[in-house]
């Protein structure tokens, strides 16, 4: 119970939530779980960027450093794309990505 | 103690993720998420990152989230909250998904566990550069559980390098080097400001198509 | 090499550790929240001019608030059939693990704090910030538009006062230059003058802000749209009975008590007395007293100061909660748009000019002015805060009928024939 966890299970927690994510982006319909998507794709390179911080010290500042503006810009992503679902949805009354193919051929 | 409570958060973190991908109904798929983001922000706190967790818990579950569900709110009507996909979408997205996640497992398991613990010390350089930046790094203390990082990224934000320091190796003589994160703290500013405004200007309140204007 | 966060504890013992930290919060917060539930009905009594709750044990009706949360334990358990479940029935412990999460950084004696952060005050405003989507599902689990429109004003609302509160908080943290609760409190011990609200005039203001945007935040009145009784029914919570209503508004009541908690913390001296002594470091240090359990010493006379300083950490916190139980009900309610531009138009920029000010003073004025400037506000606060109290007393020992300034006698109408009329 009292050793130490390495480097790799944190890495390995860090592509579950990337795959998750992946996949929610691939299968959902719903615009907003792509964004659902989007934002376990950015919280598994996070876990991946604060672990390699720990466990690597010349990258201990700059691994947090790197999360935080992952986080912040993260934030931003995730208004800017509900902005514009809210205007897809204003505009065709549904937010079911399978109808967005106006720009299609 | 570390390894029983790291098997347990990322136990619960990741059933919550595939929770997440799982359900059918964005309401419940939002309530995963944020189990999941709660999740990692305990993984945060686990690996030392006080400030890193703590702004995970402050922007992306008190923030973020926030918005993600007012925006399933505005746009839930009834047969919007569980949509379906097709099995056959789900197959195809399934196997990419299980072949990406064994590329990463591999790629993860490939790691050399011996270079990671210190950073091989460069053959060229001189030992006591190296010994003198040592000893003046801001983190003497190796203990991830009370080293004042809060203190050291707000001093880098403002433009003070610090850090361990990188050895630079140019063709001459080797220099200790540290970073200071003034510029991606104003630009990440500058982009929040820009999000801002382009994000109060794209949800403004407009006509629904079939009015007339 | 074990790991550097938890070397040297053995599994059992930390594990022990921890639940009895947790053990003991909970049961604090469980007892803030009896406590709070019979002031608030005796506080609402008495400004309403009835007594409050007198019949269940004893004359004061201590025991009020153990009969409603047996009667709530015992109610039948209605989910309504267009509700969603699984998210009615999670909703009110997502917000309750959220107002309690707060409590891990919050120290309530020298060394008496579950987790030491360094970030300590950034993390409960975090934390506490979570609550935000607990009261979101229970709005929207409840499946009737009501409690849908209650829970989203009201996350509206508490994310919206999320900017000022958070930017008031910094404002002592610029003057303490540490994050640390425990840093900010020893700093301000050793006299009631050295406490943060005497500083300089910015955080004498940032005081106050920061005690109307935690009463916003706590969805006390005259913030309280959310919960509103005469719009809404009952909000957000209009669907909820029984245990599920009582972990509602044990959460309330536990935020408004964390709330409390930081305010008394940065800016009321946190557990100094005002005295100029530490009391746990008086009693503490002396080597008859210490012994080891489980490689820990323990010093018993430490455990008697801090007793004292935890006893006044909480009589602090329970004040300031009477105080918003005071506000609430004297003040009517704000509307929606009301509480909005409260928050957006006057103390967003209210906050920003403090926390300017409070750098700029910290940076360029010399030690000399700033003493001057700290007794100064001091001197004019002891005599405030005098003449306040020679009102109340004023008022309270005047007959019924007179002395209270009232509609009735400063309009002139005829209508109270009751009041006295004084030339």
């Amino acid at each position: 119970m009292n050793e130490e966890v390495g480097l790799q299970p944190y890495l390995m927690l860090g592509a579950l939530l990337f795959v998750c994510g992946v996949v929610c982006m691939a299968t959902k319909r719903n615009a907003i779980g792509v964004l659902i998507g989007v934002e376990l794709v950015l919280n598994g390179a996070n876990i991946n960027l604060v672990a390699f911080a720990r466990f690597n010290p010349v990258f201990e500042i700059e691994g947090m450093v790197f999360s935080l503006m992952v986080i912040v810009l993260a934030a931003g992503e995730a208004a800017v794309a509900l902005a514009i679902v809210l205007n897809f949805y204003n505009n065709h009354m549904t937010v079911d990505v399978d109808t967005a193919e106006e720009l299609k051929g | 103690m570390e390894s029983f409570l790291f098997y347990v958060i990322a136990g619960v973190t990741g059933l919550c993720a595939i929770a997440t991908v799982v359900t059918h109904n964005i309401v419940r798929a939002a309530t995963w998420l944020l189990f999941t983001l709660t999740g990692t922000s305990a993984i945060f706190f686990l690996l030392g990152a006080d400030l890193v967790g703590a702004t995970q818990l402050l922007v992306y579950v008190g923030g973020t989230l926030v918005l993600v569900v007012f925006g399933v709110m505005l746009t839930a009507q009834g047969p919007f909250i569980s949509m379906k996909t097709s099995s056959a979408e789900w197959a195809i997205s399934a196997t990419v998904g299980l072949v990406l996640l064994v590329v990463l497992v591999l790629g993860v398991m490939s790691l050399p566990q011996s270079g990671l613990r210190r950073p091989p010390s460069p053959d060229t350089a001189d030992t006591d550069l190296v010994d003198k930046a040592m000893q003046t790094t801001n983190l003497n203390n190796n203990d991830a559980a009370t080293a004042p990082y809060s203190a050291v990224i707000g001093e880098g934000f403002l433009g003070v390098p610090v850090g361990p320091p990188h050895i630079e190796r140019p063709d001459g003589a080797p220099r200790v080097v540290r970073a200071s994160y003034l510029l991606p703290f104003e630009i990440v500013s500058v982009h929040l400001l820009v999000v801002l405004i382009g994000a109060a200007y794209l949800a403004r309140a407009k006509r629904r198509r079939g009015a007339s204007s | 090499m074990a790991s550097p966060l938890f070397a040297d504890t053995s599994f059992v013992w930390f594990v022990a550790l921890a639940v009895i930290a947790a053990g003991a919060l909970i049961g604090f917060m469980l007892v803030s929240a009896i406590f709070s539930v019979w002031l608030e009905r005796k506080v609402a009594g008495r400004i309403q001019d009835r007594l409050g709750p007198t019949r269940v044990g004893g004359k004061f009706g201590w025991l009020q608030t153990l009969a409603d949360g047996m009667k709530l334990l015992i109610k039948e358990d209605i989910i309504p059939d267009a509700a969603d479940h699984m998210l009615f029935r999670i909703g009110p412990y997502i917000a309750l693990v959220g107002s309690f999460m707060g409590f891990l950084a919050l120290p309530f004696g020298l060394g008496v704090v579950a987790m030491d952060m360094n970030v300590a005050v950034f993390f409960m405003l975090a934390a506490m910030s979570s609550e935000v989507f607990g009261i979101i599902l229970i709005g929207y689990g409840s499946g009737s538009k009501w409690s849908l429109f209650g829970g989203m004003r009201e996350a509206a609302q508490m994310v919206s006062y999320e900017i000022p509160m958070a930017l008031c908080v910094i404002v002592p943290v610029v003057v303490a230059g540490s994050m640390n609760l425990s840093q900010i409190a020893i700093q301000q011990s050793g006299g009631l003058w050295n406490w943060y609200v005497f500083h300089d005039p910015f955080t004498f203001g940032a005081f106050w802000t920061y005690f109307t945007c935690a009463m916003a935040s706590c969805k006390r009145a005259p913030f309280d749209l959310a919960e509103a009784e005469s719009e809404l029914v009952a909000g957000f919570h209009t669907e909820y009975s029984g245990f599920r209503w009582l972990a509602i508004f044990m959460a309330e009541y536990g935020s408004m008590v964390a709330v409390s908690g930081i305010a008394s913390m940065m800016f009321l001296g946190g557990w100094s007395t005002g005295l100029p002594v530490e009391f746990a470091t008086l009693f503490g240090g002396f080597e008859t007293l210490q012994f080891t359990i489980g490689g820990t010493i323990v010093d018993l006379g430490m455990g008697f100061g801090n007793t004292i300083n935890v006893i006044v950490f909480i009589f602090k916190c329970w004040f300031l909660v009477f105080i918003m139980m005071w506000v609430r009900w004297t003040l009517p309610r704000l509307r929606i748009d009301q509480v909005m531009m409260t928050c957006l138009k006057y103390l967003v920029p209210i906050s920003c000019v403090l926390l300017m000010g409070v750098s700029l003073w910290q940076l360029l004025l010399p030690f000399w002015l700033n003493d001057v400037c700290r007794w100064l506000i001091f001197g004019l606060s002891i005599l405030g805060l005098a003449w306040f109290l020679r009102t109340i007393v004023t008022f309270a020992s005047s007959k019924p009928g007179e002395g209270m300034p009232g509609m009735w006698r400063t309009t002139g109408l005829p209508g109270y024939q009751g009041a006295k009329q004084t030339p």
